[in-house]
């Protein structure tokens, strides 16, 4: 069975880890690190529950191996809320009750917070573009569609 | 789900690739966005012994212009052919195909050259190739060799690339003046595989009618479809409602579709034609505006 030596940044802390080959990068958050806040949903690439970004790009974690995040920078749900001061995007699904069941959030907000990185003020349209690979069983989408809206709205206000 | 165990290999250049492919032959899989090979391992309807990871070796992430043909290196993400201002200026059929792949999540990870070296008929920049008349650059031991597009896919799944080859590189010749593409897909929710595909390449001479037409269908049998009747049905003819419309019945009877819960072979079938009727438009349209 093969093992790694991994490096990986993780919310701005480095952390050196011995993983499997297979060991997937959702696993190694939840199971290694302890980071429950990425879910696990369908775990087939579809629902997007597992989105963390990697370098800054929204991916599916469940479909990226522990070992290629290796020397490269990821961050999770937990990595939103600095110093005790809510993310906008967080903020933004608090406001406007932006979940139901919770269940896709993090996948959600972290979608959500790298659409903001790259495009301030996005349309209707472009958010519901950018979310088109996080699924919400709850089908509450108007409301997450609100919730980062009003996050675009008090990012650009900070 | 977890995969079978594999091991995992990091090469730093193309050689030390190449070397860990011919070393492992058929035991060896190239990682690259893993978007297609991860989803198959960990439903274990595939496995390797091996996995050779070429995300860590440079050079494979141009887009460029050069010696008359769009070069896109293996290894570009969907989401750069997506975003790429080069692309939606001068090959808006390549920006189309890009912005129905999968998901924008997917398209973050997932590479051209994965793509077309899985060889799955039902991925979407065959069909596109096949209508640009593009050719792959294949590297292995002893260099880089070219297999034109409608060479290259040779079964389900399967592909002219070696065991120890690696997909470096697609080359697109330069489309003369007055041509335009488009690609258009059916699908029954973001993410889906397409029901049916149609990717068109059309070039217009001076008095309007087709001097080049490339068409290519995606999921419409078990390689990608090179529509040939319905190109060279066009060639010479002024692209009316008519003629695109006889060209589309033309590529439909070139398709051998399967039935799945997408649907029968007579759906598929007529999805077929009308998804190259409206491809072809829309690639005249652009064609003569440009």
């Amino acid at each position: 069975m093969a093992r790694h030596q991994i490096r990986v940044t993780v919310n701005g802390t480095l952390h050196e880890s011995d993983v499997e080959s297979r060991l997937l990068l959702v696993h190694y958050l939840r199971e290694m690190l302890r980071l429950t806040g990425t879910h696990i949903g369908c775990d087939t690439t579809h629902c997007g529950a597992c989105t963390v970004l990697l370098d800054g790009r929204p991916v599916k974690s469940c479909t990226v191996l522990a070992v290629q995040a290796d020397g490269r920078d990821v961050m999770t749900v937990e990595g939103l809320e600095k110093d005790g001061k809510l993310d906008p995007i967080q903020e933004g699904f608090f406001q406007e009750h932006g979940l139901q069941c919770g269940y896709c959030t993090p996948g959600m907000m972290m979608t959500g917070h790298a659409l903001l990185k790259e495009n301030a003020s996005p349309s209707e349209a472009e958010i519901r573009q950018a979310i088109s690979g996080n699924l919400c069983r709850c089908t509450g989408y108007v409301n997450i569609v609100k919730a980062v809206q009003h996050a675009a709205t008090a990012a650009r206000a900070r | 789900m977890i995969p079978a165990s594999f091991d995992y290999h990091s090469p730093k250049t193309l050689a030390e690739a190449i070397g860990l492919l011919s070393k492992y032959r058929d035991d060896a899989k190239v990682l690259s966005g893993g978007q297609s090979l991860l989803p198959l391992l960990k439903l274990r309807l595939g496995s390797a012994g091996h996995l050779v990871d070429i995300g860590r070796i440079p050079g494979l992430e141009d887009i460029q212009e050069k010696d008359g043909f769009l070069k896109i290196g293996g290894r570009v993400r969907e989401s750069e052919i997506e975003h790429s201002d080069l692309v939606r200026r001068r090959y808006p059929i390549l920006a189309d195909t890009a912005a129905v792949i999968a998901d924008p999540l997917v398209r973050n990870l997932a590479t051209i050259g994965g793509n077309l070296a899985h060889g799955d008929p039902a991925n979407d920049h065959p069909a596109t190739m096949l209508a640009l008349g593009a050719t792959v650059v294949a590297t292995g031991p002893k260099g880089e060799r070219t297999i034109p597009i409608e060479k290259f896919f040779t079964g389900l799944f399967e592909t002219a690339l070696e065991r120890d080859e690696i997909l470096t590189e697609i080359r697109i010749p330069v489309p003369p003046p007055k041509s335009g593409g488009a690609y258009v897909k059916l699908e029954r929710k973001v993410g889906d595989f397409a029901t049916a595909g149609a990717a068109a390449q059309v070039t217009l001479g001076s008095a309007g009618e087709v001097v080049r037409a490339g068409i290519g269908l995606t999921n419409a049998a078990l390689t990608p479809v090179k529509a040939t009747d319905a190109e060279k049905f066009l060639q010479g003819k002024k692209p009316d409602d008519a003629t695109i419309a006889e060209a589309a019945k033309r590529a439909a009877a070139a398709t051998d579709p399967s039935p799945d819960r997408r649907g029968t072979v007579e759906y598929k079938t007529e999805m077929a034609r009308v998804l190259t009727t409206r491809a072809l438009k829309r690639a005249v349209t652009r064609a003569q505006g440009a």
